[in-house]
């Protein structure tokens, strides 16, 4: 069938019409070879638009269009759809980019009509070396595996058990519930964080769908979008789940405490312990490397006092094999390590405290039982609070953890509501962005906390004179008075900034996701994917992705869930279809494009010594094509005759 | 070390007049440690660090000379006083990060028949002595151990700040490390990287007078003898202002400042005259006969 090209140029309102003159670009490529027709629209991307070009279809009968207009990325499966729509194979379609790539990088009209019309000469040179490609379906798994417990991991795992789709959740520690389970009140409300978190950790334990594995981690994660396996550590908690009950009398029983990491080891727990006693599970873990019978080899006083008979001292590591069809990654952040700022004394002067020690403090079941008490048992006749530790600042984390004033306002009142402190807040610029946040700073601003704008430059022991005497003294300049300030206090609370967690960077190993520069996992599209990733199937939540408050991660861990289950209600996902293609006759076995292949979609044949690709694995990247020695890989719909091609019209 | 390692020595304007006894103390050290410092030859000065706020660009140009001539001797170039370390380690970060200047720098460097590419590492002997010699090198020269002789170590700004390449900015370990294998006790106190006044004894003495103040009382107090040093500038503020901190404040300071080469010194066996210990103007010859075994 001889070829008939449509050439559409797009004037993008102004955007390309400004600097590229798009009627004598259309004139221009009406003469190109095989062209049946050429026009130029204000938006080829609107309504009417696509009518046109499935109108010439029909009408002149084209079985191939080029657009000009934006990146690819924006509205290629537009165009796609439309030419698809009207009976052309969609791959018969190539998109021309005349605004990134040349209206909107210069202002000299003449030069970017000319390079319009070279790009435009590409792809219609191009198209004719486009061969139609069939899109492949493949069926989804409703089962979802979704990594950390936290609220993020929380909210997502009911929104879609309660749907009535399965729900494997994985925790790495022994209780679901994250860092808000470590908290006392939220802002700006002040609402207990328990109050409103437990129910929810609850129903996760209750709920038929949902399968929770805490104390276990995700060790590998293979597959593609809507058929992946994960394969799952199962660490031995000591204790059978089955039979415990719960009843606490091994914690009471048991002769070893040992500081508790979730009190910010402020307070102890056994060596057979809960986190704290909301923990879902309610069933205890024996810590093995405190436990005496495990280290002394005697005592199992535990085990004589369960009425279950449920220690299990010969418990093993478990690994579960689960197949499921998308996944979403919810595992959370870690707080600054405070000591790395040496001038603010952490580790060194004893009543500087981090804000998550604050919250243990303050917190009614925390190693106080609530009460603000420096370290000789007193109560803080001043307290310091600092923000930004860790944040905005070159030497750590340029960016702006987004929570931590908010919280530092709350700390403050705290304090107010429990001591008689009078209270310093020192802060660079106050953020206070979210509905009700902008109030809750102003109501601190009326409970008499005097605030400090002036970046700490310092805590020191070292008084100057006698009211700073046994003080801590907090130094910084003051950029409102112009002046720089020293003011004594008992104790100083450091706003630790949020960062990704040490092992972020195995996660994203393991399910095949890309982090940004700062650390955190990268979502798809800022502004308008969220919650999605550059892998199909799989969905970042929570603060994982960046630092977040609570309703923010909720509100992700929600929409990461509607993500999936729109997937799951599809019932079948598409595949890639420009994959890579492996020529065995040519092929000569030297396996590079195994190791650099990201989604592990090359195996090799060893009978017949050659790669054999994984077509639903493949996502088309073309590393391996472009890293063949032999030339043995080509990817389809980017074949070294389209490339060529179009290379030689551009330069012609 | 078996083998003796070469350097180039920049020895700044400083050690030439005001502070002879480090020059003199330093180079008497890395002889015994077989650290050979090669003078560099035609040397000027580094552009210190008040004329960067002044004139920056020939700051700069002053600074790249010295690199440039050091670039040709292929050698690391070492240097005593940390305003030099900061100043010449500047103009390298700037050379490397910033086109214009480098181009500026090199038609500048041109004129006087002198190229620079960048290479050279510039490096305080503080950290020479620590990292290239080490623990158990220095330790098998000690003749004469210092015997808990109970030494603030007191390391000033510039030899961390601004670049923190060495040691921690704000609390550095590497001189508490070096006096403990001479035998000596460091002390512990929490001023001992900031400031000692710098420049602000000529401009605003009541300042940089306040500053020495607080750095002398923060090192008696927690109990020090005497305060090691590795800056001409802190060294100079700390020792010949002692007197007019006691008359501004009414306080009795007689604490000996030595240099950390000073007392590497002693601790090698060599003789108070040979390290320049008798230029001092508060004696530490009681405080010495008192810990070490041989006074010479």
């Amino acid at each position: 069938m001889p070829e008939k090209i449509g050439v559409y140029v797009c004037h993008c309102g102004t955007n390309i019409a400004r600097t590229v003159d798009c009627k004598s670009v259309a004139e221009y490529a009406s003469h190109l070879p095989n062209v049946a027709v050429a026009r130029d629209y204000q938006y080829m991307c609107s309504d009417p638009g696509q009518e046109m070009i499935k109108k010439d279809i029909h009408e002149l009968g084209l079985n191939r269009v080029v657009v000009a207009s934006c990146s690819p990325l924006m509205h290629e499966s537009t165009f796609r759809r439309a030419v698809s729509s009207a009976g052309v194979n969609p791959f018969l379609f190539q998109m021309a980019n005349i605004r990134e790539q040349c209206s909107w990088i210069t202002e000299n009209r003449e030069l970017a009509t000319n390079r319009a019309k070279a790009i435009i000469a590409g792809a219609v040179t191009r198209v004719s070396f486009n061969e139609p490609l069939e899109i492949k379906k493949v069926p989804v798994n409703p089962d979802v595996l979704i990594v950390g417990g936290g609220i993020t991991g929380i909210e997502a795992g009911l929104q879609i058990a309660d749907s009535g789709r399965k729900v494997w959740l994985v925790e790495k520690e022994p209780s679901i519930g994250g860092y808000m389970a470590r908290f006392d009140k939220t802002f700006p409300t002040l609402d207990c964080a328990a109050c409103i978190l437990t129910p929810k950790m609850v129903s996760v334990g209750q709920h038929e769908n949902i399968e929770l594995l805490t104390y276990s981690d995700v060790i590998d994660f293979s597959g593609y979008v809507g058929n992946f396996t994960a394969k799952i550590r199962k660490r031995p908690r000591y204790v059978d789940e089955e039979k415990c009950n719960g009843c606490g009398q091994c914690e009471q029983k048991c002769p070893l405490s040992v500081p508790s990491e979730f009190d910010c080891n402020l307070g102890k727990r056994k060596a057979i312990y809960r986190p704290f006693p909301q923990a879902v599970p309610g069933t205890p873990v024996i810590d093995r490397e405190h436990c005496l019978y495990f280290t002394k080899g005697a005592c199992r006083v535990c085990e004589k006092f369960c009425p279950r008979g449920a220690i299990d001292f010969e418990q093993k590591e478990r690994i579960v094999e689960v197949p499921v069809g998308t996944a979403i990654i919810a595992t959370g952040f870690d707080v600054f390590d405070a000591s790395r700022v040496k001038e603010y004394g952490y580790g060194r002067l004893p009543n500087v405290i981090t804000s998550l020690e604050f919250e243990r403090l303050t917190h009614a079941s925390g190693p106080t039982a609530g009460k603000i008490l420096l370290r000789n048992g007193k109560p803080p006749e001043t307290v310091a609070i600092i923000h930004c530790v860790g944040s905005r600042d070159h030497n750590y984390n340029e960016y702006c953890s987004r929570v931590c004033c908010m919280y530092s306002l709350k700390t403050a009142h705290l304090v107010h509501e429990k001591t008689d402190a009078k209270v310093y807040e020192f802060y660079i610029d106050m953020r206070a962005f979210g509905k009700g946040y902008e109030e809750f700073y102003k109501r601190l601003l009326e409970e008499d906390v005097t605030f400090v704008r002036g970046r700490v430059a310092e805590v020191s022991e070292v008084a100057q004179n006698p009211s700073e005497k046994g003080k801590l003294v907090v130094v910084a300049e003051d950029t409102l008075l112009g002046i720089v300030r020293r003011i004594p206090v008992d104790m100083v609370i450091l706003s630790l900034g949020l960062e990704p967690r040490k092992d972020a960077l195995e996660v994203a190993h393991t399910f095949s996701i890309s982090r940004s520069r700062d650390g955190f996992f990268l979502e798809k599209h800022p502004k308008l994917a969220p919650v999605s990733t550059a892998a199909d199937g799989i969905f970042v939540a929570g603060t994982c992705q960046g630092p977040k408050d609570i309703p923010d991660s909720v509100a992700q861990g929600g929409a990461a869930a509607a993500n999936v289950l729109s997937l799951i209600d599809r019932k079948e996902v598409e595949l890639e279809p420009s994959i890579a293609i492996i020529d065995e006759n040519v092929c000569s076995g030297c396996k590079i494009c195994l190791g650099l292949c990201p989604y592990h979609a090359i195996t090799f044949d060893e009978e017949k010594s050659v790669a054999v690709l994984t077509a639903a694995l493949c996502k088309g990247c073309g590393v391996c094509v472009a890293a063949c020695p032999s030339g043995a890989i080509e990817q389809q719909n980017f074949t070294n005759s389209q490339l060529l091609a179009e290379v030689e019209a551009v330069s012609a | 070390m078996e083998t003796t390692t070469k350097f180039s020595y920049y020895p700044g304007c400083s050690v030439e007049g005001m502070n002879k006894a480090y020059d003199k103390s330093a180079r008497v050290v890395c002889e015994a440690l077989g650290v050979d410092l090669v003078e560099l030859n035609d040397w000027n000065c580094c552009g210190a660090s008040a004329y960067m706020s002044i004139r920056e660009l020939r700051a700069h140009l002053l600074s790249a000379r010295n690199l440039a001539l050091a670039e040709k001797e292929k050698k690391d170039l070492v240097v005593v006083c940390p305003a030099c370390l900061t100043t010449l380690t500047k103009t390298n970060h700037y050379i490397a990060e910033n086109p214009r200047l480098k181009k500026t720098i090199t038609t500048a460097l041109k004129a006087a028949n002198l190229q620079y590419y960048g290479s050279v590492k510039v490096r305080h002997l503080l950290e020479v002595v620590v990292n290239d010699v080490g623990e158990n090198e220095i330790k098998s020269r000690i003749k004469n151990s210092l015997q808990d002789l109970k030494v603030a170590p007191y390391y000033g700004c510039q030899l961390t700040r601004p670049f923190g390449e060495v040691d921690d900015p704000e609390f550095p370990t590497m001189l508490d490390k070096l006096l403990g294998w001479i035998g000596a006790k460091p002390v512990s106190y929490p001023l001992k990287a900031k400031c000692c006044g710098g420049m602000l004894m000529m401009t605003k003495e009541d300042v940089g007078l306040e500053l020495t103040k607080n750095l002398l009382a923060c090192a008696m107090e927690n109990g020090a003898e005497c305060i090691a040093t590795i800056c001409p500038l802190c060294h100079m503020n700390l020792e010949a202002y002692q007197d007019n901190v006691n008359k501004h404040f009414g306080t009795d300071f007689h604490i000996p400042i030595l240099y950390f080469t000073q007392l590497i010194g002693l601790a090698f066996g060599f003789s108070r005259k040979s390290l320049g210990i008798d230029d001092e103007l508060t004696p530490s010859k009681a405080l010495l006969e008192k810990h070490l075994e041989v006074v010479r």
